[in-house]
Order: C-alpha cells, then sequence, then structure tokens
C-alpha cells in the first residue's frame, strides 16, 4: 500500500471509532447494511470517475446519468413487468454508454472544456429526465421483486449484516478495474496522458481516442450504478435520483488519493474513499447530525483533500530535491 | 468584413432573432414596461456574469459563484435580524463576499490547483455553510429594506436593479478594458507563465479577479433578498450555469484571454430574453434549465470551431502564436 491509501485507511478507522464511541448504535446490524448498500453506488461511479480525474478531466454529470438511466431502466421494467432483469441491466448499460458517449464526443472531438461539457449535460440530463418521465416516479410496486433481492440478499451472512449482490458487483468491477489499469496497454496510456498530455501525444499515444474512452466508460458504468440505485432506493423520482451524488463521487475519489492535476490514483485508494464517505454519510444520521451539514462536510472534505495532497506533494519534491 | 470578426457580433444577432422569435411567440413580449420588470429577475446573473467575465479572461472558472450568493444573501439576512444596523450589516456582508472570493484566489494560485476543482469543492462548502446557517428556513427581511426591484431610477420607468447593473458593468468594463490591472488580467489568461516571466504579478492577479467575483456576489446575493423578501440557503441554486453560458455566449474564450464585458451583457440579454420567451410559452424550469445547459455546450463547439477557421487563415502570419505548442509544453532543452 502507498502511503496515500494508508492515509485514507487511517481516516476510515478514526472515523468508524469516532462515530462509534459518540453513537453506540453506529456499529450495529442497520447502521452497517446501510453503509454496505451506500458504497456500491459510489465504488461503481467513482471507478469510472477515478479515469476521467487520471486524465485531468471531471465529469459532474455522473448524478444526472445515474437518474436518467434509472429512470430509464425503471420505465422499462415497468411496461416489461415478466421481461429478465438481464434486459433491464442492457438497457441501463445501454442509455448510459448512450450517455457517456455524448460528453466525450463533445470533449474529445468538440475540443469543449470537460468542466463546460458535463456542467451543460448536468443540466440537460436531469431535464430529459423530466422530458421522458413527464415527471412521473417509478414507484416501488412497479419494480420487480428480483430487483430489490439484489440489495436485501447476498452470499454472506454474518449476525444481522448481510453483505448484498450490490457490493459483490461493485467490488466485482472494482477488480476489473485494477486489471484494466494496471495489465492493458489502453489502461497504461490513460496515466501517461494524465501525466504530461503533451509528452504522451508525442509519444503516440492517440490522446483523442483515450479521452473519448474515459467518458464513455463513465457513462456506461453510472448506466450500471443507475439500476443499482433503483434497486436500493426502490422507486426513481425524476427530481432526486442521483441528485448531487457527483459531489460525493468526486470527493470519494479524491479522498482516496486520486491526484486532481492527473496522472495518478488506484483503485485501492478509490475503493477506501468510497467506504469512507459511506461511513460518513451514515455516520452523521446515526450521530443525530442534521442533513443540513452534509452539502458543508462533502465540500470540505473535497477542498481538504486537494488541500493535504498538494502540500504533501511539495514537501515529497523538497525533500527529493525535485524543485 | 471587420465587424464579423468581432466577439460582440453573434450575441447581437442573435439578440434581435430572440426579439423576433418572442414577439411571435407572445403578444406580452414586445411590452416595453414587461421586459423592463422583467429585468429585475436578471440583474444577479448579470452582476455575477460581470465578475465570471474577468475570472474566464483570466483563464480560469469559478463555480462556486452561486453559492458564494447564496451564503452572502443569509448572511445579510441573519445580521439584520440580529439587529445590526443596516449599513453595517451590508458592508460586512461586501466584505464576507470579497474574503469568500479571496478564499477561491488564494487557494488557486497558492496551491497550484485547477480552478474547477477549488471551486467546485466551495461550490458545495459555502451553499453547504448557509444551509447550515439557516437550515430549512426562511429568514425575513425588514420591510423597509425588501422590494427594491419595485423602486424606480429618478422618475424614469427603470426599475432601480436595471440601474445598478448598468453602472457596475460599466464600472468592471473600466477596469477590464483601461486599467493596468485589466490588462494584467488579460495577459495571464493568454499565457500565465510568459506573464509571470515579464513582471506581471500573477497569483495577485488571480486573487483580486476572485474577490471581485466574490463582491459582486454578495452584492447579487443583498439583491435577492431584496426582491423576495426572504434569505434561504437554496436561493440561485444552479444559477452558475446561466452565468457560465452567458458569458461564454458573449465571446469571451473558455480558454481565457479574450472576450468583452459588452459581449457578456448583450449574452445576458439573450438569456434572460430565452427565459422570459420559455416562461411565456409555460416551459417548466427543469426543461429551460436543461435548454441553457445545451446551449451553453453548443456555444463552446461553435466558438473553438470558429476559432479554428480564424487560425488557419492567420498561419502563414509570422507573429501568430503557434496553437499547438505553449510553453509548459516546451520539451526540455
Amino acid at each position: 500500500m502507498k502511503h496515500r491509501e494508508i492515509r485514507t485507511l487511517a481516516l476510515l478507522l478514526i472515523v468508524i471509532v469516532g462515530a462509534a464511541l459518540r453513537a453506540p448504535r453506529f456499529i450495529e446490524a442497520t447502521s452497517i447494511n446501510s453503509i454496505l448498500l451506500w458504497a456500491p453506488l459510489l465504488i461503481v461511479v467513482g471507478m469510472g470517475q477515478m479515469l476521467v480525474i487520471v486524465t485531468r478531466g471531471i465529469d459532474v454529470s455522473v448524478g444526472s446519468m445515474v437518474g436518467l438511466s434509472a429512470m430509464a431502466s425503471g420505465m422499462f421494467l415497468r411496461s416489461h413487468p415478466n421481461t429478465p432483469l438481464v434486459w433491464g441491466v442492457a438497457v441501463a448499460l445501454l442509455v448510459g454508454a448512450a450517455l457517456g458517449a455524448i460528453n466525450a464526443s463533445v470533449i474529445a472531438y468538440g475540443r469543449v472544456p470537460a468542466i463546460i461539457a458535463t456542467l451543460g449535460s448536468l443540466s440537460a440530463y436531469r431535464g430529459l429526465i423530466f422530458i421522458l418521465s413527464h415527471g412521473v416516479q417509478v414507484d416501488s410496486n412497479d419494480l420487480p421483486d428480483s430487483l430489490s433481492r439484489w440489495s436485501s440478499e447476498g452470499p454472506i451472512h454474518l449476525g444481522g449484516v448481510t453483505v448484498p449482490w450490490l457490493l459483490v458487483a461493485a467490488l466485482g468491477i472494482a477488480a476489473l478495474a485494477a486489471w484494466f489499469v494496471r495489465r492493458t496497454r489502453t489502461g497504461r496510456d490513460i496515466f501517461s496522458l494524465g501525466s504530461h498530455p503533451e509528452a504522451a501525444r508525442l509519444r503516440g499515444i492517440p490522446v483523442t481516442r483515450i479521452t473519448f474512452l474515459v467518458y464513455a466508460i463513465t457513462g456506461a458504468l453510472c448506466g450500471l450504478a443507475g439500476l443499482m440505485y433503483a434497486s436500493r432506493f426502490g422507486f426513481v423520482n425524476p427530481g432526486t435520483a442521483g441528485q448531487g451524488l457527483e459531489l460525493i463521487v468526486i470527493a470519494a475519489v479524491v479522498i482516496g488519493g486520486v491526484n486532481v492535476t492527473g496522472g495518478s490514483g488506484s483503485v485501492v485508494g478509490v475503493l477506501l474513499g468510497c467506504f469512507l464517505l459511506g461511513v460518513i454519510n451514515v455516520a452523521l444520521s446515526v450521530l443525530g447530525i442534521d442533513a443540513t451539514w452534509q452539502q458543508l462536510v462533502y465540500g470540505s472534505v473535497i477542498l481538504i483533500a486537494v488541500i493535504l495532497d498538494t502540500l504533501a506533494r511539495r514537501s515529497a519534491m523538497r525533500t527529493s530535491g525535485a524543485i | 468584413m471587420k465587424w464579423f470578426a468581432r466577439r460582440e457580433t453573434v450575441p447581437t444577432i442573435l439578440v434581435l432573432l430572440a426579439f423576433i422569435a418572442g414577439a411571435i411567440e407572445s403578444p406580452y413580449f414586445l411590452d416595453f414596461h414587461y421586459l423592463l420588470d422583467s429585468s429585475s429577475l436578471y440583474v444577479e446573473t448579470g452582476l455575477l456574469a460581470l465578475g465570471m467575465t474577468l475570472v474566464i479572461v483570466s483563464g480560469q472558472i469559478d463555480l462556486s459563484v452561486a453559492s458564494t450568493m447564496a451564503l452572502t444573501a443569509c448572511t445579510a439576512a441573519k445580521l439584520l435580524a440580529l439587529g445590526w444596523p443596516t449599513p453595517v450589516a451590508l458592508l460586512t456582508t461586501a466584505i464576507v463576499g470579497i474574503l469568500l472570493g479571496s478564499i477561491n484566489g488564494l487557494l488557486i494560485s497558492g496551491l497550484k490547483l485547477p480552478s474547477f476543482v477549488v471551486t467546485l469543492g466551495t461550490m458545495a462548502a459555502y451553499r453547504g455553510a448557509a444551509q447550515v446557517m439557516l437550515g430549512a428556513q426562511s429568514q425575513k427581511i425588514p420591510t423597509n429594506l425588501s422590494g427594491i426591484d419595485f423602486v424606480r431610477t429618478l422618475g424614469t420607468p427603470i426599475p432601480l436593479p436595471l440601474t445598478i447593473l448598468v453602472v457596475m458593468a460599466i464600472l468592471v468594463g473600466l477596469v477590464l478594458h483601461r486599467t493596468v490591472l485589466g490588462r494584467w488580467i488579460y495577459a495571464v489568461g493568454t499565457n500565465n507563465r510568459a506573464s509571470l516571466y515579464s513582471g506581471i504579478p500573477t497569483a495577485k492577479v488571480t486573487v483580486w479577479v476572485f474577490a471581485i467575483s466574490g463582491g459582486l456576489a454578495a452584492m447579487a446575493g443583498t439583491l435577492i433578498d431584496s426582491r423576495l423578501g426572504v434569505a434561504r440557503f437554496d436561493h440561485a441554486r444552479g444559477l452558475e450555469v446561466d452565468v457560465i453560458t452567458a458569458v461564454v455566449l458573449g465571446g469571451t474564450a473558455i480558454s481565457g484571454g479574450s472576450g468583452s464585458i459588452l459581449g457578456s451583457m448583450l449574452a445576458l440579454l439573450l438569456v434572460a430574453l430565452i427565459r422570459i420567451g420559455m416562461g411565456l410559452a409555460n416551459v417548466t424550469a427543469e426543461y429551460q434549465l436543461a435548454v441553457v445547459g445545451t446551449l451553453l455546450v453548443i456555444t463552446v463547439i461553435v466558438g473553438n470551431l470558429s476559432e479554428k477557421i480564424a487560425n488557419s487563415r492567420s498561419r502563414r502570419s509570422p507573429l501568430a502564436p503557434s496553437p499547438t505548442l505553449t510553453p509548459s509544453q516546451e520539451p526540455h532543452p
């Protein structure tokens, strides 16, 4: 483990121990279950966001993409009640990948800065959710029971704690992501691009194609996360589905040690970051801290993470004499 | 054909088109008093756009403007409710806005962090602070301070907020187009490293630009307090999209180094006309946001394309900078 990952792990333990000391209820099964249900969403979206931030980009439209995919697949399952769930997965993935591909084209081929492109699609996709659904929510009795079993059942039961299938799937995707960034040429190219875009171009790395790929992958992952959202919450509301998720995911990714100036980050770090944000989310409510504090906490986590990272990197460079 | 190359040309044409389309769409649209009365709704966006123009010309972006506006709106209401004298409360609010902006500027220039990350963080943090301050409650504004949009300017039918915007636009325009700081803002946005080497205090310029943006956001915050009569933490949520759209639509290059206050104000008029038109056509808020977001992306793509065409034309000129090689990317000797 690198020291950034150890730092995130230490933070995770501190928050868990701190919360447990203040409110013993925090280490009871219900709290742990809700952490295990919140983390998978963050992990799946976080893997995409990690790739994007490694290339010096950002995707603030992830919340809207999750919402739109959740709505599309939810409406599909509502109108096709007896269809196998795998078709729901296909719809979610397809919608997500299409939305991601739109972002990707605008950024890679239209040369629009990622923050502008995704800020625009954050609004545009949210509007599309309302157009698609006519503002009507997909209710829990519209969704098949097999979908909600992804959240309520799992391979491991310990006491009252269930490790849900959602988490298994999310960890599978994380493993895939780890293989992708370490063992494939494209994965390595993503990191080269982020470390030094011009050098990457001169070395013959297909910069435009790689840029396209990371946003398209993020879209597909958001699609999957959309179906997970429908499974976990049991309903899809056009206004709230995925709303604000981008902040939590970006917070998880940067506290997980992905460098916002590009070129470095690890799957293990992001995993720890996602669990940390999941723990913080549940800890806030168990400790009775009002929901009004959440925005401030997420914003502060982002700021503190990037400030600490920069200071650490500076002192490392100073000791190694690189400056 | 020189007029065609001016960055204000496209927004001017679009404004005229929007007027015509609006007039066809609804008979109320061309009612001069209706348009004047509606203007107050867009004055806050305009104040934010003035600051955003400076920020984007300097090569940065400020996603936290709407949150700064909300936090200062809540601060002003809270101070007034605590019984602070009005001038002191408003002055404090202005200082808070400038401080919030300076925090952005200091983090960006001091730690050399990308502005979109820092201001994304402060966007959440400032909005969150406003939420912690007031919760889900609305804080009432004293009645003698509310309703500024019904106050007319010196006997004319022009609402006071519009006059404030015009005065501020002239002031900020003078700063950007007629002062040394303004020249520095363009220089820093064109090439940060070259500016540093030619003795421009680039870090200071960045802090100044964000401080001005924060101050203008505070002004917008007090205006929305007065206009709505209450302060809430979710004031102006998502307004940064409108603001950035207006600025880039006005011809300010998203990559920095070029743009004008006049262009931003024309484009603001355009965004306002589109919104007023959609409002008259009963288009709901979510759809409106979707339209503005799409408009933002299309504008930047079109701007990039026209820049590409302009570059390919001027390539023969020996003075034109190479579009592909910027100093930070030059290979080391």
